[in-house]
């Protein structure tokens, strides 16, 4: 392997057969150019998609109150049930570890908003800080409500896109007041929801402002969590159950309502928009990998077919170079060794361009679906290596077979 | 130099075994010009093949410089191609894409001899056959005659201990194989143990010695008055 005058002869063949040597190098250095790049844009896509619906991935578990069905401990159906602020605490404190976002709010549907001559009519809704992350509002300007202002009952509002529209014309809306049935409230922030439109005509405040200012007391129309997502599917759906459920009966029994009454405590549970995620980026993966191995296949095969039209040509240079006295040994290392440096040499070639192609493009790619192409640098060596050992063997059977021919045969061969 | 008892070999051919040496006894003595003459299907390139260790015989003894060959591996044969075997084929069977020296510096290459060594015997082989301003050339580039002037340079390159040429002129003109016979008569004259099979008459007469085979046997072997070459050139 290391004898100088061995490589000065593979050296030489090479060099003589510019072609052979080009193609052979070509085909190599283009099939992991090509698988390079499929795997870039693989992780790219998978990149893309995450991004793009990891937000509504989130695992989320809503609560709302109805009114009994059922009769239970001597209470009679058709009663109304409120929710309180200490139904949230409760569930609030009892699964902080598995919470990651959380909010209770109150609500007034169409609230009537003004600002100098302008109004409308949009959902006011009393907030706590965890709400930025559940509704997936983006702050454009000015900051959201955070726990000081719900703490310290401040008259502060975050507005919609939209509200800002319609009500300050293009005017920069923070530090101004808006006027809520005659109630000053100061604009701190203004909101931008991918929901579009409707989820924009919104008006958030702190909780406790709200309950107070409007007279909501201690009561809330709903509360919200989202959970922390694992990255195994099946556990996140086990968990999610089971908090789901755990809440649904903590509640239930705080508000004395029947286990089995469905419709006074209603617990809805967004897990299934995570399926979807997680399934249609498995999806994409398992494609891209189905691709990739054929791919890889397909340069093997590549790979292999021509270091048999290249052993087959050159059986009658064999029958020569026996006849003049190589050993059979000396034959296959020859033939080995000249392919394995080419497949080599070409292979991290392909190698090299494909990344540099990514590192180049890949971030001047304007698409929403795809987001940092790139690719594992330990997959992609690997596959080099299995493509160089692929070609190995490829060659070593046809060269080992004309090295075993009798030099009479191999140089009859024309 | 070369002794051979009673070779038999045959070929399988479908169902069919076909006998194409039937005991063969044959000597030649070190610095003889032998030619093997017969039709096609005598069998004098499967003879030849064996002397060469090209090709194994089924039966009988062959000794080649006192070294008895038999039961030989590939890797014992290549060896002794090597060392003691120089060829010259019809078809020259030059490397295509290897020039004239470096087809004539292959033996060495397998000898085990360096680079630089190679080049300066290899040269000196290509002048001793006149092509010494062809050296750097392809084959493709050389005329029928001068590659096989290239190809009895590679066999000598080794210095073997006897050369063994298939048909040397088969594929060349009338004046073209004079040239190469007078070439094959002065190395002969320096003392080389050669072979020539060949089916044509004036070239065997251009030998000191002509074998006769038919059908697998010896038919005549006998002495003859050398005819040079240069008469011809």
């Amino acid at each position: 392997m290391f004898d100088l005058e061995r490589w000065q002869e593979i050296f030489e063949t090479l060099s003589k057969n510019k072609l052979r040597t080009f193609l052979t190098g070509l085909s190599v250095a283009s099939g992991i150019f090509i698988l390079v790049i499929l795997l870039g844009i693989s992780t790219g896509i998978q990149n893309g998609v995450r991004s793009q619906f990891q937000r509504d991935a989130t695992n989320l578990i809503s609560i709302w109150a109805g009114s009994t069905t059922k009769e239970y401990k001597g209470l009679n159906p058709g009663r109304r049930i409120q929710l309180k602020n200490d139904d949230f605490n409760a569930v609030s404190t009892k699964y902080a570890d598995n919470i990651e976002h959380e909010s209770a709010f109150y609500t007034i549907w169409g609230g009537l908003v003004n600002y100098k001559n302008e109004s409308g009519n949009y959902r006011i809704q009393g907030i706590l800080p965890g709400n930025q992350f559940i509704e997936n509002a983006d702050i454009t300007s000015g900051r959201f409500i955070n726990i000081a202002d719900v703490e310290g009952l401040k008259k502060v509002a975050v507005i919609g896109n939209k509200v800002s529209q319609d009500l300050f014309k293009g005017e920069d809306p923070i530090g101004k007041n808006i006027s809520l049935y005659g109630i000053n409230f100061k604009v701190v922030g203004v909101f931008y929801d991918p929901g579009g439109e409707r989820d924009e005509s919104k008006v958030f405040m702190p909780l406790t402002t709200a309950q107070l200012a409007f007279n909501g007391g201690d009561n809330i129309r709903n509360m919200m969590f989202t959970l922390k997502m694992s990255d195994n599917f099946d556990q996140a759906v086990a968990e999610s159950q089971a908090i789901a459920t755990a809440i649904e009966s903590e509640i239930k029994q705080r508000q004395t309502v029947a286990p089995d009454d469905t419709n006074a405590v209603r617990v809805n549970n967004t897990l299934e928009e995570a399926k979807k995620i997680y399934s249609l980026v498995g999806t994409i993966s398992a494609v891209f990998w189905f691709v990739g191995i054929g791919t890889i296949i397909a340069g093997v095969v590549g790979v292999g077919n021509i270091m048999l039209i290249i052993v087959k040509e050159r059986t009658k240079e064999i029958g020569i170079r026996k006849a003049l006295g190589a050993q059979p040994w000396s034959i296959v290392g020859m033939i080995l060794q000249e392919s394995v440096f080419v497949t080599l040499l070409s292979g991290l070639l392909g190698l090299i361009l494909g990344l540099a192609l990514l590192e180049l493009v890949g971030p001047l790619i304007q698409s929403d679906f795809i987001e940092y192409p790139q690719v594992d640098f330990n997959t992609a060596i690997t596959t080099v290596f299995i493509l160089v050992f692929a070609g190995a063997i490829a060659g070593f059977i046809p060269a080992y077979r004309a090295a075993k021919i009798k030099p009479i045969v191999a140089l009859r061969d024309e | 130099m070369i002794e051979i008892k009673d070779l038999q070999k045959s070929y399988q051919m479908g169902s069919n075994s076909l006998h194409v040496l039937k005991g063969i006894n044959f000597n030649v003595k070190e610095g003889e010009l032998v030619s093997i003459m017969g039709s096609s299907g005598s069998g004098k390139s499967t003879l030849l093949n064996i002397i060469g260790m090209l090709d194994e015989a089924d039966q009988g003894s062959y000794t080649l410089d006192g070294v008895p060959i038999k039961n030989l591996n590939e890797k014992i044969a290549a060896n002794y191609r090597n060392k003691f075997l120089g060829f010259i084929f019809q078809s020259f069977n030059l490397i295509n894409y290897k020039t004239a020296l470096d087809n004539v510096a292959m033996p060495l290459y397998y000898q085990g001899v360096k680079r630089k060594e190679r080049a300066e015997k290899s040269m000196h082989y290509l002048e001793k056959v006149g092509l010494a301003d062809w050296s750097h050339h392809l084959p493709s580039e050389l005329s029928g005659g001068q590659k096989q002037r290239v190809a009895i340079a590679r066999a000598l390159a080794s210095d073997p201990k006897v050369l063994l040429a298939d048909e040397p002129t088969g594929a060349l003109d009338t004046k073209t194989s004079y040239e190469v016979m007078d070439l094959i008569q002065g190395i002969n004259d320096e003392g080389k143990t050669i072979l020539v099979v060949t089916h044509e008459d004036d070239i065997a007469q251009m030998t000191k010695r002509i074998v006769h085979l038919k059908d697998g046997l010896i038919i005549d072997d006998s002495k003859v008055e050398q005819v040079r070459a240069s008469v011809h050139v």
